[in-house]
């Protein structure tokens, strides 16, 4: 990636961030916390790595993506529409009645491969994706974004086992690891630790990286399979709230609005971040 | 009659197993139970299109909502009693609301188990996937039946449940007569004192029972509702309305099952006199298949005695 295309995805990033927020805001509520945190990993998926067209969102030999940590909705939705899946302006109606932009992704949304919000079932689906493509014999790949507090629900190790079973190295999995979930801590609601090293015991090829880096996350996206024959698991270290001073690693912030004084900074702040690095080109 | 151990289980195993060997995008899921499914013969024949998920339900259910979302038609088997439970969440979530075309089918149903105990048994199952919006519920009636099901749902989109029981059983429909319409109920006998409604491997008990009535003068209607949802609203409304007594038969708890869904309906359209025979709202003690339904008058005999009962109540013709 040339660093004029990593500078244009750092500010569409911000500009995401932005548009979340506002849409948060209109919409009455939202998961703030982790659209913020995962909204790099989205944008290095959407604008560099997926195979997708969204003139055609249900081409058969498109990448798939299932977003399992459906509550951060609002990040994919702005970046589906970004990319193109859905006009730009039907943003708007989220958080109104008949939308079709609910708190979680539905399969009424171009773009959306599946109804998530549920955790825990992301994994399984990915694998479904992942095994067709194999025995077809078809290029395609599945990428499975995951939260970390997620990760307590047993049904994702029945499909870490399943994915490493069947050797399916056009799986990748992602954990948006923010260290916070809806109580607190993830460390002290249910520890995961040591997180890396459980993922390599099941059988994955494990990559740790800062998930809130686009130009980390495209390189490790573009040397995909990390390991061939086995499904690969990118372990995204980001912030909760991430871009937002009075956000970041706040577990209150896990839902909810900003009120119209706390979005007039956090705009500010974002403006002012994007200013900071057209300024250092 | 079907031949010795031929039941529901390996009838539908033989129905999809040939749709399939015409049909690659076919696919079976399975949770350790090729043996219990009886689909060893499908996994040896088309490796390609079965994929084992280990004893883990609620993988082989969001692995079959993945298959199916990249076009394949999936068929996720395996008991009755952990498809009906463990996976609960997948099925409603990435099968139904995601409107996908995987089938779940769960085998050794209801009592099957018999003495293995609580854990085993799955009497609410029709009553949860009722429930469940987008979601078929079939539950086939003899082993040619269930083979006409596999080779329906081989050809058709969408999710559904079916149920099957463990063991041979009586045919109830006559050699080469077994039909199955998705949607329809067949009618197997006619009378005028008492409709019978059933469906599954309790029908054949409940004819038994409406041809001992019949010897003493009781002439009872006896309905097959293989598809528990959606109900044919019309047949049943149609017996309701000609005998002007209805009585379920099932295995599955006596509340929220078939005869749920058939109070539901005359309720709101046909108040009639009703009975719903199935099973208490309790475990059951240890005994096979057949001596639970003894125990809860769900045999020929019993089935019988709780019409009689009935009729007599309403003071009907026939009644003792």
């Amino acid at each position: 990636m040339t660093q004029d295309e990593l500078l244009h995805l750092k500010l569409l990033a911000i500009e995401l961030r932005k548009k979340l927020l506002t849409m948060i805001v209109s919409g009455g509520g939202g998961h703030t916390g982790g659209s913020l945190s995962c909204i790099d990993i989205l944008v290095s998926l959407y604008f560099h790595a997926l195979r997708i067209d969204p003139v055609d969102p249900e081409s058969p030999g498109r990448d798939r993506f299932v977003m399992s940590k459906g509550h951060s909705a609002e990040a994919l939705f702005c970046v589906l529409a970004e990319a193109g899946f859905f006009p730009e302006a039907e943003l708007a109606s989220y958080g109104s009645f008949g939308s079709r932009l609910y708190g979680h992704p539905t399969m009424g949304v171009p773009g959306v491969e599946m109804p998530t919000g549920a955790l825990g079932h992301g994994l399984s689906i990915g694998v479904g994706m992942a095994l067709a493509a194999q025995r077809d014999g078809v290029a395609n790949r599945c990428f499975v974004l995951m939260g970390d507090g997620e990760l307590a629900e047993g049904s994702v190790w029945e499909a870490a086992m399943a994915a490493s079973h069947y050797r399916l190295d056009n799986l990748v999995g992602i954990v948006d690891n923010n260290g916070l979930q809806i109580s607190g801590k993830t460390g002290d609601v249910m520890g995961l630790s040591p997180l890396a090293e459980r993922w390599s015991a099941f059988g994955w090829a494990v990559e740790e990286l800062d998930g809130n880096d686009i130009g980390g996350l495209a390189s490790a996206l573009d040397r995909l399979p990390a390991r061939t024959g086995a499904p690969t698991l990118i372990l995204a270290h980001t912030i909760k709230g991430k871009g937002v001073s009075f956000m970041e690693n706040q577990a209150s912030w896990h839902h909810g609005a900003p009120t119209a004084q706390q979005l007039g900074q956090a705009l500010r702040e974002l403006e002012a971040a994007a200013a900071g690095l057209r300024a250092a080109v | 009659m079907s031949a010795p151990g031929f039941g529901s289980r390996q009838a539908f195993a033989r129905g999809l197993l040939d749709e399939a060997r015409a049909n690659p995008s076919i696919y079976v899921v399975t949770s350790d139970a090729r043996g219990s499914a009886s689909l060893g013969e499908f996994a040896r024949a088309l490796p390609r299109q079965f994929v084992e998920a280990g004893i883990a339900e609620q993988d082989a259910v969001g692995i079959g909502a993945g298959l199916a979302r990249s076009g394949k038609r999936v068929f996720v088997v395996g008991p009755a009693c952990f498809y009906s439970a463990r996976c609960v969440e997948q099925v409603k979530n990435d099968v139904a609301y995601a409107g996908l075309d995987v089938k779940i089918v769960g085998v050794s149903g209801g009592v099957s188990y018999g003495a293995l105990g609580g854990t085993h048994h799955s009497l609410n199952d029709v009553a949860l996937y009722r429930t469940v919006p987008n979601l078929s519920v079939i539950v086939p009636s003899d082993s040619a039946q269930a083979e006409l099901v596999a080779r329906h749902l081989s050809r058709s989109s969408g999710p559904a449940y079916v149920r099957m029981g463990r063991f041979q059983i009586p045919d109830s429909y006559a050699p080469g007569e077994a039909s199955f319409a998705f949607g329809k109920a067949g009618l197997l006998r006619d009378g005028t004192d008492c409709a019978i409604l059933s469906c599954g491997e309790a029908l054949h008990r409940a004819l038994s029972a409406a041809a001992e009535l019949s010897s003493r003068g009781v002439s009872c209607a006896v309905l097959d509702l293989p598809t528990i949802k959606p109900l044919d609203e019309e047949a049943v409304l149609r017996a309701a309305r000609l005998c002007g007594a209805v009585v379920t038969v099932e295995e599955h708890y006596a509340r929220g099952g078939l005869g749920g869904a058939v109070a539901e309906l005359l309720a709101e359209r046909l108040p009639t006199p009703m009975r719903i025979l199935g099973f208490p709202d309790s475990y059951l003690p240890s005994g096979s298949s057949d001596e639970l339904f003894s125990h809860c008058g769900l045999d020929a005999e019993g089935i019988a005695k709780s019409v009689a009962a009935f009729l007599a109540s309403l003071d009907k013709a026939g009644a003792p």
